[in-house]
């Protein structure tokens, strides 16, 4: 089993692989709670990254509705969890099968009608917005007003209920993410991934292949709004308050978006590179601004954008792809798209 | 309720409609020619009804009369934008396209909420509060200027596709890439100019409708989504279809907040974007893809 997981992976990539591992898991031990909920955001990033990244990297179709699944697995978890007093790991299976339907619901819209392209990344955004109004006025989850979960100060944490602190959060993200690039390495390999690579490349030839590439775009769909609202219920529990406004904002689907494409579309490693680079130097630049006394609202915006149009204009494949080869780390995994 | 609410509800929505029709167009415009979807359309409407209100604020100057000038100097920011970093992304693939645009527009609101801060700004002019009484109906005197110039320029747009040399070159490019290169036509600076000629149109939406709304830098996302659900209503790549769907998600946005919850409006045009796409995907005026 492990010998087949890790056929082809070159020795030194292997190397690096222990390494990263060893110290992921050893950071809380030396790290504050500030650097800590930052790596919880990085991880947060490169696990959404990860699960977009199957259905834009590997199948080439764009969402830019993403914040949608996180939406719907958060409010579905919390709402299991207030009004019925349901552990999140009980309300997960129903979050990710909400998520899933929704998932499946637009892509069975799309692909049977032939919505590709960019008239497709509209229809995601069309219905992302339609959840942000129709949570703005659904009640029983607090509508506009916002929806909490109770919180107090803990001692202790609370695995079964996610409540408790940062380090736990920190696990539990890390675990998700790590399973998501297993995953997602997995995924590549089958033979779905090839068939998905073969639709990005060129739907056309895949149809003349014989691919069923509505059922394969509907697996990608379906696999990567699953895989999404997992990340939704982790933040449910990690901030512990839900406004339409900004669960379903389009700002929060194109957060969702920078760190694969910063990293690498269609790459194993790129999302975590990317959402690593970008934290990393959006909070240096905060921190910076803030000790100049100059921090506007919107300046790590402006700095996100800055980075994306860097990106795409002169890496356009991502910083993943160049920095593998110049590591040595290419040999047969991770080839750039 | 009356017939009456319904009838004034309507014309209002219509002319709001007709300036939405022609942020739209400009989206058409450069979609129709340099295939390049606008995703910092609303961002850059937002740019033009800032500086509206500054121009007002700081020189008492009318919106409806600064028009021209703001949409001169969104000429000029299309046509750099598309000189310095759309015409290298031409011939890459359209996510690629879309993503740099999402870029741009990424800054431009955020540097917008840097510059003048989430607080929403209006202009107050004379004319504000006036309306016209056409027998059962009242008209916005702002609304209805909006309406006329929304129009005109519209109609002058039309004017020069159809009847200038550059406009015919211009019309060529869309038609056929390669045709164009082959008759020597110098396709990327007729690309800017198309891009600028869209964004002015842009401009002169944004001059109008800070008569009609006050801005806040948040405005901008709202306002693309909205030009591309017109747009695709309309059928991308059509001028008429752009100004009807204008006028068809401007009514269908006050009939809705006039029935329902005025939050719950948007909704409405967005279930007549699913509509089109999925039953008429070219839009109501569209050409079928051959």
């Amino acid at each position: 089993m492990i010998a087949r997981l890790l056929q082809g992976v070159p020795r030194r990539a292997l190397a690096l692989l222990v390494v990263l591992l060893a110290v992921m898991v050893g950071a809380p031990f030396f790290a504050n709670d500030y650097l800590l909920t930052i790596l919880i955001l990085v991880l947060y990033f490169a696990y959404v990254g990860q699960c977009w990244n199957i259905m834009m990297g590997f199948a080439g179709q764009l969402s830019l509705g993403h914040a949608l699944y996180v939406g719907l697995g958060a409010y579905t978890s919390a709402a299991l969890y207030v009004h019925f007093g349901i552990a999140p790991w009980l309300g997960l299976p129903v979050a990710i099968l909400v998520a899933a339907s929704a998932g499946a619901f637009i892509g069975f819209l799309a692909f049977r009608f032939r919505v590709s392209g960019v008239y497709f990344a509209i229809l995601t955004i069309a219905f992302c917005e339609f959840a942000r109004i129709g949570f703005d006025h659904f009640r029983w989850v607090g509508g506009s007003g916002g929806f909490f979960l109770p919180v107090t100060n803990y001692t202790q944490s609370d695995l079964w209920n996610l409540r408790g602190k940062p380090v736990m959060f920190y696990y539990v993200i890390l675990a998700l993410t790590l399973g998501a690039l297993l995953a997602c390495h997995l995924l590549l390999r089958s033979r779905m991934g090839f068939f998905w690579q073969a639709i990005r490349e060129d739907e056309v030839a895949a149809r003349a292949l014989g691919i069923n590439t509505f059922r394969y775009k509907m697996y990608a769909v379906i696999i990567s709004a699953g895989m999404t609202s997992v990340a939704g219920v982790f933040f449910a529990f990690y901030y512990n308050n839900l406004f339409p406004e900004q669960v379903f904002h389009i700002s929060r689907s194109i957060e969702i978006i920078l760190a694969p494409i910063i990293g690498g579309i269609g790459t194993l490693f790129g999302p975590l590179l990317g959402a690593l680079l970008l934290t990393g130097i959006a909070e240096g630049i905060w921190e910076l601004m803030n000790a100049l006394g100059f921090n506007p609202p919107g300046a790590k915006q402006v700095f996100y954008g800055i980075c994306l149009l860097a990106v795409i204009m002169l890496l356009p494949n991502g910083v993943w792809p160049s920095l593998s080869r110049a590591l040595g780390l290419d040999k047969r995994t991770d080839k750039e798209p | 309720m009356p017939l009456e609410v319904y009838l004034n509800v309507a014309v209002s929505g219509l002319l709001t409609g007709l300036v939405y029709g022609l942020m739209a167009l400009g989206l058409s415009v450069i979609f129709g020619v340099v295939r390049v979807v606008n995703f910092a359309h609303g961002e850059m409407m937002t740019i033009a009804m800032y500086l509206a209100v500054v121009l007002f604020a700081q020189f008492k100057l009318d919106p409806l009369l600064m028009m021209l000038p703001i949409a001169a100097l969104l000429f000029c920011l299309g046509y750099a934008m598309q000189i310095g970093i759309i015409n290298p992304f031409i011939n890459r693939p359209e996510h690629m396209q879309f993503i740099l645009l999402v870029a741009v527009a990424i800054i431009m609101v955020n540097g917008l909420l840097i510059v003048f801060g989430p607080d929403a700004q209006s202009v107050q002019t004379s004319y504000s509060y006036d309306s016209f009484a056409l027998g059962p109906l009242i008209v916005d005197a702002t609304k209805l200027y909006a309406g006329i110039a929304a129009i005109v320029t519209a109609l002058a747009l039309f004017g020069f596709f159809r009847f200038t040399t550059i406009g015919t070159a211009i019309r060529a490019c869309a038609d056929n890439y390669t045709g164009a290169l082959v008759v020597g036509l110098d396709v990327k600076r007729l690309y800017a100019l198309t891009f600028g000629i869209g964004s002015a149109c842009v401009g002169a939406a944004g001059a109008m409708l800070v008569l009609l709304i006050d801005v806040t830098p948040a405005l901008g996302p709202a306002f693309t989504l909205l030009a591309f659900i017109i747009v695709i209503v309309g059928g991308l790549g059509s001028m008429p279809g752009a100004l009807l769907g204008g006028v068809l998600i401007g009514m269908t946005e006050a009939m809705a907040g006039l029935l329902f919850s005025p939050s719950a409006k948007s909704m409405f045009a967005f279930a007549i974007l699913v509509l089109v796409l999925l039953f008429r995907p070219q839009g109501i005026m569209g050409k079928k893809p051959s």
